[in-house]
């Protein structure tokens, strides 16, 4: 049972505490006192806190949501289409089902429904709902007197989104230049954008998403570790460790200091934390922007920059067989 | 802490869902990686043994009859209505109509389908008068041994010295196994009127390997000649307009080659240039042989006999059944595991020639 035994793991919440529901403190507008239902579950809170509501939608958040429902059963019935309307292939088939963006053919006009229309509409309903979301965890934060960085980190996801869905295809010209709704589709279009091209993995800005990718993993298990593993000193409470350091503080940055030489403050591994996880999709973003439309073949650029590698020949050197076969040569 | 019951509930529901998406998902090893460029690049043919040995059965080779007398009278002296095969011997002529038999039509044991034509000499012969042409098949015949000649004599390039037989392709069936026909667009079957066009892709197609990709590959590469190269040849934007979708195109039809030899991209490529020549192995020379070879035999052999077959011969939109790389290799990545079938079957040298492919049919 030791195996299993979850407590010393230290996976689940130990103690649930149930007090009177909290509703918050005071917040400048409020007319009418706090709204809202609250409620208790004991599955949350064996994950988090057990106190359930309430929640703010407003009209913003409303919308928010129509919008973002629309741009789903837009996306969700074409795949049914796609499929003749059979319920059983659309289950069967659905990670494989996706509404394409219009064919190159199109350029950035705006083509018939069934040619891409349906697409366009999707991505524009999806876009309003994403930025009215953008809005309402903007103006949340500011309600409560937190910083907006919440909002600035969702921010930039959606500058990723934009460049692929967007700005990107306008750069180019060209609405197919963008990414299918779709499970496996959108991931067959990342491979195909990567081999057109040449190669994603030389684009530096590509390199440099990763790196901040998983770094933030790396960083989100050092910092979960370093917590979890200070719990019973209670390391939990962050905050006050970080204006008047504990022992568990001590211990912790002790932890990092023995094993690295160095480590964050209670403080700052929270902006490291947030720094790592904007930077991927920014970087990402930048690298997506350029390729196609400042760089046309990453492995040709790489090999201009003197960063590719060359290998020796294994196979006697293979002659491209079309321009050979141009040149007249003979066969 | 003592788990209650939902929290083990959970557990059992996600170890079992665990458990099965590793069964259903992924092979089971041994897998054999073989080193195919140089180390580092990860130029490797990756297989599992255990799937070559169940699989082995679809490459074998039938035992040659004995080999007949090349002297004596020639077939078209004997024989009434000798177009193709008349520089034969009667007895490499005799050979030939008993290899051809067992390759395409062989007799079944046991009952046979009602309505189903007749096997073995009848397939295309009258039996009343077997000089005559009033049996389809026949004509067929006729053309396809001349496609093999035709292959074996230009197309050397592909086939090597190991050439094809009827039996390549038709492994003792009338019609190969592994054809294709044109599909209608837009698909009836899928989005229709105002809902979105589904441009042929996304759905699980086994055309190419079960993904996503455009599955109406065959059309464009194997009977036109689409441009298959998207990447450009410059480091900065000069003029390559080539889009992701085409690429999805030509993705689709490489996951095609990759089904039909049993192999992964790094047979041909170095994945990280994909495009490069000097960086891919001799395989890439040979399948770009193959995919015009494949072109012309459609084109110039297969398309022209669509008035010969009978309604039931043909795709839902008319034309003749056609070949791509799946027809001959089967999962293999030489034909017969290379077999050198041809060498015990001269016959198939002293089939009259046709003209070699046009040039315009190499490029």
């Amino acid at each position: 049972m030791a195996l299993l035994d979850l407590e010393y793991q230290n996976i689940f919440t130990r103690v649930q505490v149930r007090g009177p529901a909290y509703l918050g403190v005071a917040i400048s507008h409020e007319p009418a006192g706090r709204q809202g239902k609250t409620s208790f579950s004991h599955v949350f809170g064996q994950i988090g806190d057990a106190q359930v509501g309430p929640i703010y939608l407003g009209w913003i958040g409303l919308i928010s949501l129509i919008f973002g429902f629309a741009a789903f059963e837009i996306i969700g019935l074409n795949m049914w289409a796609s499929v003749g309307w059979d319920p059983v292939q659309f289950v069967r088939q659905l990670f494989w089902l996706a509404l394409e963006p219009p064919a190159p053919s199109y350029g950035l006009s705006i083509p018939p429904m069934d040619k891409g229309g349906w697409w366009l509409l999707a991505g524009l309903f999806l876009t309003i709902s994403v930025l009215l979301w953008w809005v309402r965890i903007y103006t949340r934060a500011r309600q409560l007197g937190l910083g907006t960085h919440t909002a600035w980190a969702f921010g930039a996801a959606i500058w990723l989104y934009l460049v692929l869905g967007f700005i990107r295809p306008i750069a180019m010209g060209s609405w197919s230049e963008a990414v299918p709704f779709g499970i496996f589709p959108h991931l067959d279009w990342t491979a195909a954008f990567s081999l057109r091209y040449g190669n994603l993995f030389y684009n530096p800005f590509h390199a440099l998403s990763i790196v901040f990718l998983y770094g933030s993993t790396l960083l989100f298990a050092m910092h979960g570790a370093t917590i979890l593993a200070a719990g019973r000193f209670g390391a939990e409470r962050e905050v006050e460790q970080t204006l008047d350091r504990g022992t568990a503080h001590e211990r912790c940055a002790l932890f990092w200091r023995w094993t690295m030489g160095f480590c964050a403050s209670f403080e700052s591994i929270h902006r490291w934390a947030w720094w790592f996880a904007v930077l991927t999709p920014i970087t990402g973003g930048i690298g997506i922007l350029l390729t196609g439309t400042v760089v046309d073949n990453w492995y040709l650029w790489a090999v201009k920059q003197g960063f590719a590698p060359g290998y020796p020949d294994v196979y006697p050197p293979i002659p491209d067989p079309a321009a050979a076969a141009a040149m007249g040569a003979p066969r | 802490m003592r788990l209650g019951f939902y929290s083990w509930l959970t557990i059992a529901c996600l170890a079992t869902a665990a458990v099965i998406v590793t069964l259903v998902s992924f092979e089971r090893p041994p897998i054999t990686a073989i080193q195919r460029g140089f180390r580092g690049t990860a130029m490797e043919l990756v297989y599992n043994p255990r799937t070559v040995a169940v699989n082995a059965y679809l490459h074998g080779v039938p035992e040659a009859p004995e080999q007949a007398d090349a002297d004596g009278p020639k077939a078209k002296d004997v024989y009434e209505n000798v177009q193709v095969l008349g520089n034969l011997s009667v007895g490499q002529f005799g050979r030939l109509m008993q290899s051809i038999t067992e390759w395409v039509s062989p007799e079944i044991d046991g009952p046979t389908e009602p309505g189903a034509p007749e096997r073995g000499c009848n397939y295309c012969h009258n039996p009343e008068n077997m000089a005559e042409d009033s049996v389809y098949t026949k004509v067929v015949a006729r053309r396809m041994m001349q496609m093999t000649k035709h292959i074996n004599e230009h197309w050397t390039s592909h086939v090597g010295q190991a050439g094809v037989t009827c039996y390549t392709c038709h492994r003792g069936n009338p019609v190969p196994l592994n054809v294709w026909s044109q599909t209608p667009t837009p698909d009836p079957s899928r989005g229709r009127g105002f809902t979105a066009d589904p441009a042929s892709q996304n759905l699980a197609s086994p055309v190419v390997g079960m993904s996503s990709l455009p599955y109406d590959i065959f059309g464009p590469y194997f009977e036109g000649a689409s441009d298959i190269r998207v990447n450009g040849t410059t480091p900065l934007p000069e003029g390559n307009r080539h889009s992701i979708k085409q690429t999805e195109w030509t993705y689709g039809l490489m996951m095609h080659f990759s089904q039909a030899l049993n192999v992964n991209c790094t047979h041909c490529h170095n994945s990280r240039a994909f495009a490069d020549w000097s960086q891919s192995s001799p395989q890439r020379l040979n399948a770009w042989h193959g995919i015009r070879m494949v072109r012309d035999v459609n084109t110039a052999f297969i398309d022209p006999l669509k008035p010969v077959f009978p309604a039931n011969r043909l795709g839902p939109m008319g034309d003749p059944l056609k070949v791509n790389c799946t027809t001959c290799h089967q999962g293999a990545y030489k034909p017969l595991n290379g077999a050198r079938m041809l060498a015990e079957h001269p016959e198939l040298n002293l089939i009259s020639a046709t003209p070699p492919p046009p040039e315009s049919a190499r490029r």
